[in-house]
């Protein structure tokens, strides 16, 4: 039972009663003390560490809305606009043409032995380059023997090549689908929109159905990502948790060098209400420290900038058709109900202002019925609430977690086509949450955007979009409340925030290491702050080291 | 609606159930697994909930598969339907039948194009269930509204549940308001939960001739089609309303002197090729009381304008 006292330059604890420090005190992974060094040392005999002396120490962050599959897609080819950095630190350089894309699948192509193996990439964003399409032609200048598939960033679009159709059965005339348009010689272009156009495709391009489960690899990938960017607790919201990957969960969180503790949460679809509950039930006693199970996850509509959201009066602005609803209201009724007797959180995907609203009528009488105070149902995404639903949300004790990314890299896209300058301008809006009331966190969703809390607090902070403008100078929240919502803050819609997200007494030794002091560099250089690595349960991770 | 020559083997046949919840969805798949008369049907669910099939047809059931009464299956898919049709055409014994209950807010008309995109199969018709008492109400609630409105304009085949709950005057009425929602699908009343499976699956039909069938409400009739036409023309005819026919299946001889089998649900129609010589002659099915029988001779003696 050795104490170790790690030196800083400075340790914000998040703890109001000792809000700085400059040491901490670490015993069998959790925080003895924090305070002066003669504070600390009180505790008697330990080892001076201070491997930290020039760093700054945080709580560790915590990534309440991120989805495991980042970690696996980093095998796949990198094709986003943005630059961005995969799990071993190398930053791949943002694609500003489809005839970059082309290259850079090239590469990856000529390096496979096998002539016949699939080359996919992912995060490819035509919105960035005026929409250009992309058809089966160009990417069969990548290759015609191999199938070749790109999935775009938004994660409901793919593009695929000529072999890839011919191997899916679908390079013929007379394919008859939404999702699916043909080109002026009666055969599909190689766009396959939605998933049920990809899935055919997607097994025969390397998209696995299975892809929203981490594989092993992923998971040690996806883990590695978040020593990189401080994160020492995070979401995979939302997986299927099938008995084989809870099996290897179980035992890839084990492993002693594993630096992060996951928690990932069950995907409310395939069981009926009662049925799930007692599934999650059944999956939250098999919880370790570093696997914590036993949420459930709904999904409630679809995205904002697919059209599938749903929205309220008056929909959307460009005049497309409302979305789509992904659990009728009944179920989403049941599975409350079943919920709050059960005591197991629920978490819901709203993104659209209408879906949010249904969830509110929804939950309200469920509460009335069995009492909770406590529950913590949060909202995720939740990127079109208005201060009205904000506040009831607050009323009802729910919780919500902003897309303070999805601000910056498709807000302009928002204002323009898919809800109009005023909507757009209030979306994420974290300012009136915290007004309201409303326990925030911010997140990434990640893969959607790149996980990196800091980030994800620079967007809420200045509420830049990609083409530099400020979007809802109203909505900004401080740097303070920002670097709250991704610590504290999220392990507070986690039902965490007693055993993470500040450093004090008793806590799990959970801690970002930074180079620089993120409460007094520019809040516009609040992203660039260096991250050394990380401490997760008294066990030190350098980012250089992995 | 769907026009197509295939030129294959006969692909499975697949109908999706679609309506919202309480419509009365797993009141029918049962009825229709009782009346199976030795199809093997295939039911995929998208969960069990807690009571997906009655249980005195249960042979046997694990975590995703009850095994049922006459070699009917019955497996839940949750969120990957593709995969769990391509896994059923592969099945041995193969489904005779795969039948789709979809979830409340599923729109039918989606699966049935996913549906599409698969060699294996072909879509045997989009069965709407609407619920007589509840309908109006959920076609003017705010949240569903839409979502009801799409998935009746997606059948071919809407059917009328929970008759029994409201009176006769009623019942016209929402049918007509049905009519005016979709006017190319078919609309029958299920009596007691209950369509033919004929009507509901179309897969009564052999060569030689019809069933009789025990409900008065529907008549049916075999008619020769003695001489060689355009089996395209003749599909695309009978799937209009106004000939009353809910279901029509059969050979005939086209011009070009090969085989063609016709099959119609409603407003879709679907012509195949086949290779054998057959009895020519088509099987029309429909609520006795729409039934054109004149017009429908008419149709299949083509001596309507070409």
């Amino acid at each position: 039972m050795s104490i170790t006292v790690y030196a800083a330059k400075k340790i914000f604890t998040m703890n109001p009663s000792r809000p700085q420090a400059s040491h901490v005190a670490v015993r069998d992974g959790r925080v003895l003390a924090v305070g002066s060094y003669e504070d600390v040392s009180s505790w008697g005999e330990h080892t001076l560490d201070d491997r930290f002396a020039d760093k700054i120490l945080m709580p560790g962050f915590v990534e309440g809305h991120a989805h495991a599959m980042e970690g696996s897609l980093w095998s796949k080819v990198y094709c986003g606009w943005f630059d961005r950095s995969d799990p071993d630190g190398v930053t791949w350089q943002g694609l500003k043409s489809i005839d970059a894309v082309i290259e850079r699948l090239r590469t990856a192509a000529d390096a496979l032995d096998d002539p016949a193996a699939p080359v996919s990439g992912w995060q490819l964003d035509p919105i960035y380059m005026d929409n250009q399409r992309v058809s089966r032609t160009d990417l069969d200048r990548v290759s015609s023997e191999r199938p070749i598939g790109v999935l775009h960033a938004s994660g409901h679009i793919m593009n695929v090549n000529s072999k890839a159709l011919e191997l899916a059965g679908l390079l013929k005339p007379g394919v008859e689908h939404p999702g699916i348009p043909l080109g002026d010689d009666g055969l599909p272009t190689g766009e396959l929109k939605g998933p049920d156009a990809m899935m055919p495709v997607g097994p025969h391009v390397g998209f696995e159905r299975t892809l929203l489960d981490a594989d092993e690899n992923g998971l040690r990938n996806f883990a590695r990502l978040c020593v990189r960017t401080g994160t020492t607790t995070i979401t995979d919201l939302a997986s299927r948790l099938q008995p084989d990957a809870v099996d290897m969960m179980l035992r890839v969180t084990a492993e002693d060098d594993y630096p992060i503790c996951l928690v990932p949460l069950r995907f409310f679809l395939g069981l009926s209400p009662a049925d799930l509950i007692e599934e999650v039930k059944r999956l939250k006693s098999l919880s370790t420290e570093r696997l914590r199970l036993g949420r459930i996850k709904i999904v409630a509509d679809g995205s904002i900038q697919g059209f599938s959201a749903r929205l309220r009066w008056p929909g959307y602005h460009n005049g497309a058709p409302n979305g789509l609803w992904y659990i009728a209201p009944d179920q989403m009724a049941e599975i409350y109900q079943l919920a709050l007797q059960a005591c197991i959180q629920v978490h819901t995907h709203t993104n659209g202002d209408q879906a949010t609203q249904l969830v509110l009528e929804k939950l309200a009488p469920a509460l009335q019925q069995t009492p909770n105070p406590d529950h913590r149902f949060t909202l995720q995404h939740c990127q079109l609430a208005d201060s009205a639903q904000m506040r009831q949300a607050a009323k009802l004790g729910m919780c919500v977690n902003l897309f303070a990314n999805h601000h910056f890299y498709w807000g302009d896209e928002h204002y323009r086509l898919t809800v109009g300058p005023e909507r757009a301008t209030r979306m994420n809006a974290c300012r009136t949450a915290l007004d309201s009331g409303l326990p925030l966190a911010i997140h990434s969703d990640a893969p959607v955007t790149p996980l990196g809390p800091l980030f994800t607090a620079w967007g809420a902070v200045n509420r830049i979009t990609a083409s530099g403008r400020v979007q809802g100078e109203e909505e900004k929240i401080t740097v303070a409340e920002a670097l709250y919502a991704i610590t504290l803050g999220a392990a507070y819609t986690l039902h965490m925030d007693g055993e993470i997200g500040s450093i004090e007494t008793g806590k799990r030794a959970d801690f970002a290491v930074l180079e620089e002091d993120p409460y007094t560099v520019e809040p516009t250089a609040l992203k660039d702050v260096g991250v050394w690595g990380t401490v997760q349960g008294g066990r030190v991770f350098a980012a250089e080291d992995l | 609606m769907a026009s197509e020559i295939h030129s294959t083997a006969e692909p499975l046949a697949a109908t999706v159930i679609g309506g919202y919840l309480g419509a009365g969805k797993t009141t029918l798949v049962n009825q229709l697994l009782r009346h199976a008369s030795g199809l093997r049907l295939a039911i995929l669910v998208n969960e069990f909930g807690a009571l997906p099939i009655d249980e005195d047809l249960i042979e046997a059931q694990s975590d995703d598969l009850i095994s049922i009464a006459g070699g009917c299956i019955c497996c839940s898919f949750g969120s990957d339907l593709t995969a769990a049709l391509m896994d059923m055409a592969r099945r041995e014994p193969r489904p005779d039948h795969v039948v789709i209950e979809s979830s409340g807010v599923a729109m039918p008309g989606a699966i049935g194009a996913s549906i599409g995109l698969l060699d294996d199969y072909r879509i045997a018709g989009i069965v709407v269930l609407a619920d007589t008492e509840t309908v109006r109400d959920h076609a003017a609630d705010e949240y569903l509204g839409d979502t009801t409105l799409r998935q009746l304009s997606d059948a071919d085949l809407i059917v009328q549940t929970k008759t029994d709950l409201v009176s006769s005057v009623q019942r016209d009425q929402v049918e007509q308001w049905l009519r005016q929602i979709n006017k190319t699908a078919s609309i029958v009343t299920a009596e007691h939960g209950s369509i033919p499976v004929e009507v509901a699956l179309g897969h009564h039909y052999t060569d030689a001739a019809a069933s009789p069938h025990a409900d008065e409400a529907y008549d049916s009739k075999v008619i020769a089609v003695p001489q060689p036409v355009d089996p395209e023309l003749i599909a695309e005819q009978l799937a209009v309303p106004d000939t009353g026919v809910v279901r029509a299946k059969g050979f005939v001889q086209g011009r070009d002197g090969d085989w063609y089998l016709i099959q119609t649900v409603g407003k879709r129609w679907q012509v195949l090729r086949d290779t054998r010589a057959r009895r020519a002659q088509l099987v029309c099915i429909g609520l006795r009381k729409w039934l054109d029988w004149p017009a429908i001779e008419k149709i299949l003696q083509q001596k309507t304008a070409v």
